[in-house]
């Protein structure tokens, strides 16, 4: 079979086996819903979490990102993987042992206060949908690259799958779905690294293998990387460029922002008992590490590949993929100095993205009608999205490989998809109907409502996927942002602090958000041509920003809850009980 | 479960959080960022020592803290008695 017929039996077999799961996991009662009934075992609901945390991003982009970014891309490795510590220590099973479903539940009633509920709501939507909408983007470039569909349809068909499993099974649903998911990625995943790692290193173990020696005798492939990086103008693969303040600011965002996102922390309210939420993160961790300690090593690979596959090559010579992806508009070359080689050094090639003139130069390149730069020598524009999926092509890898691949970020951006739906849905149909307009609502319509919540989500997110408002993108890193500067510090201290009250809590909330929103927004929107390090705070980026508002949100938090009343009695029991485990009955809404 | 004993319990678990969040810290932060530079020096196979630990040696290190805490709270839950049946 060809690629294409193999990528459509691969795709569709996945496909079938998510349907099949989610109709056997249908869920019964609004429990089953919002948190499976709280019954799921804790490997299982690690590997749910991995895969609902592991989205498109993670899977297709984060290898190229640090393939170009070298040590810098470590703030990604650290960030997205060192929050789950603070979970597993620091969140997990006290909120688990409060019992409840929701973070806004939480923060409503440990801070005795519907406005603090309030503003998590929104700040839980929000986060939600900036997130989900890059998720279906993810799909519909997986669907239009391999299916070779148009990328709307793509989108419309993923948005039918979501469908059918989020609205039928709920959380339940979602869950055995993603276990199954997460099997796909990470299979996807591994089998084109360890192919490469052989091919290049001689090990079959591509953590080790990025740090060995080239089969071809050329010395290690750091220093070989860090030579070839040298000679062509880049940065030092194993140095990078960023300010080290900087690395530390984003780092510590990303990591506090995970520990802060309302999608992932909802997965410890399923399972049974406050021991198996702490263990539950460690499982999310391991099966995670997997892909992030990979994914590195990809990274140098691909490099590698990439500089010796193109560097001062004769266009007319270069291998079949080059010219693959060349057609899907995400790699040109401009020919500057007319020798008919490819020069891959440091700089722009071009200024943009490349605009295609519809011609082919005398070699059969795709002309483009950008202003070429004259400050360097750089011929070649490479979208960093493409270093994961070309991956197999580059290194001649079996076709049932890149199939696989194929169905792998599908997997990974479904499973992400589907989880923040739910919490979506959860958040309107349990905190603001059931909590805020109507308390007296029934166990049926609840359910239905947030039925048709789901429903609702789908169609605004995949109306987002199709027209993506040119923030989306730039939004989505600062989601982590927003969540490290309003979320962690509120939870944190409701569970460490029994001197915390609704006072200190919402000024916190509000100034943190407040302050990191506007450094965004001014940087990026209002003023980006200022967007530099030297017109930053102390020479944070905005990526980084949400650190220092979350350290502005505990000192507001505790400098204001000094200076009004103590909570009441009830409140510092609440607190008390929350500390030791004994005593957590199941998950419920009361 | 008495007030002392529930204390006690308390201020154990949180001795725990401190230590761990110390070595939290210390292997990513101080490794892989702050101490990057003097690290590097140190070559092992392929690696430098610094590199390693911020693509690499960090992530192990998270996922052995999680474990080494659940193990010790297990331990601790039981010890006191406030173990869930």
């Amino acid at each position: 079979m060809d690629v294409q017929s193999l990528t459509y039996t691969i795709v569709g077999i996945t496909f079938l086996i998510y349907i099949a799961i989610a109709v056997w996991a249908k869920a019964g009662s609004t429990k089953e819903f919002y948190v499976a009934g709280g019954g799921v075992p804790p490997v299982l609901n690690g590997m749910a979490t991995a895969a609902d945390w592991m989205s498109a991003a993670s899977f297709i982009s984060m290898a190229g990102l640090i393939s170009f970014m070298g040590y810098d891309g470590s703030v990604y490795l650290m960030g997205w993987t060192g929050g789950y510590v603070l979970l597993a220590l620091l969140l997990a099973p006290y909120l688990r042992k409060f019992g409840k479903f929701t973070v806004p539940d939480f923060v409503g009633d440990r801070y005795y206060s519907n406005a603090a509920r309030t503003v998590a709501i929104i700040c839980a939507i929000f986060v939600s949908f900036t997130y989900v909408a890059g998720q279906m983007r993810g799909v519909g470039v997986v669907f239009s690259r391999f299916l070779e569909v148009d990328i709307n349809t793509g989108i419309i068909i993923g948005m039918c799958i979501v469908f059918f499993y989020a609205v039928l099974g709920g959380m339940k649903g979602i869950t055995y779905t993603q276990v199954a998911q997460f099997c796909v990625l990470i299979f996807a995943y591994m089998v084109p690294a360890i192919f490469i790692s052989m091919l290049i290193a001689g090990t079959p173990i591509p953590q080790i293998g990025f740090g060995s020696e080239l089969v071809d005798g050329g010395g290690f492939l750091l220093d070989r990387l860090n030579g070839l990086h040298e000679e062509l103008g880049f940065a030092s693969y194993t140095d990078g460029s960023k300010p080290m303040i900087d690395v530390f600011f984003i780092t510590f965002a990303l990591m506090v922002g995970t520990a802060g996102l309302p999608h992932v922390i909802v997965r410890f309210f399923t399972v049974p008992k406050v021991r198996d939420a702490r263990i539950s993160a460690g499982w999310a961790l391991i099966f995670i590490s997997l892909l992030y300690t990979t994914a590195p090593a990809i990274a140098a690979f691909a490099r590698y590949n990439l500089i010796n596959t193109v560097s001062n090559q004769q266009y007319s010579e270069l291998p079949s993929w080059f010219k693959t992806w060349e057609g899907t508009g995400l790699l040109a070359w401009a020919d500057k100095n007319g020798d008919g080689a490819i020069q891959y050094v440091k700089g722009d090639p071009f200024a943009g993205k490349p605009a295609f003139t519809g011609e082919t130069g005398e070699l059969g390149q795709r002309l483009v009608s950008n202003e070429t730069t004259t400050d360097n020598a750089n011929e070649l524009y490479i979208d960093r999205d493409i270093i994961v999926l070309a991956n197999p092509e580059i290194a001649k890898l079996p076709a049932w490989v890149i199939a696989l691949v194929a169905a792998g970020g599908l997997a990974a951006a479904l499973s992400t998809a589907a989880g923040l739906l739910l919490v979506i849905s959860t958040s309107i149909a349990h905190d603001l109907i059931k909590k805020q307009l109507n308390p007296g609502i029934s166990e049926k319509s609840e359910l239905l409502s947030a039925r048709i919540a789901v429903a609702i989500a789908i169609v605004v997110a995949g109306y987002f996927g199709i027209n993506p408002p040119g923030f989306v993108a730039q939004v989505v890193a600062f989601a982590f942002g927003l969540a490290a500067a309003s979320f962690f510090p509120v939870i944190i201290l409701g569970i460490f602090s029994k001197r915390m009250n609704k006072e200190g809590a919402i000024a916190g909330m509000l100034t943190g958000i407040i302050f990191t929103a506007a450094y965004i927004i001014y940087f990026k929107f209002v003023n980006p041509g200022m967007n530099k390090p030297e017109f930053w705070l102390f020479g944070i980026s905005p990526e980084g920003i949400g650190t220092l508002g979350m350290l502005i949100n505990f000192a507001v938090s505790f400098v204001v809850s000094r200076l009004t009343p103590a909570p009441p009695q009830e409140i510092q029991e609440l607190v008390d009980s929350l500390r030791y485990p004994k005593g957590a009955g199941e998950a419920s809404a009361h | 479960m008495e007030q002392g004993k529930l204390k006690e319990y308390w201020k154990i678990n949180l001795s725990y959080l401190i230590s761990l969040l110390v070595v939290w810290f210390v292997v990513s932060f101080g490794f892989g960022i702050l101490l990057v530079d003097q690290l590097n020096a140190i070559h092992i196979g392929g690696f430098k020592l610094g590199f390693w630990f911020a693509q690499q040696g960090s992530i192990y290190t998270f996922v052995v803290l999680i474990f080494v805490y659940v193990a010790l709270m297990n331990r601790l839950d039981k010890k006191f008695d406030v173990r869930e049946d």
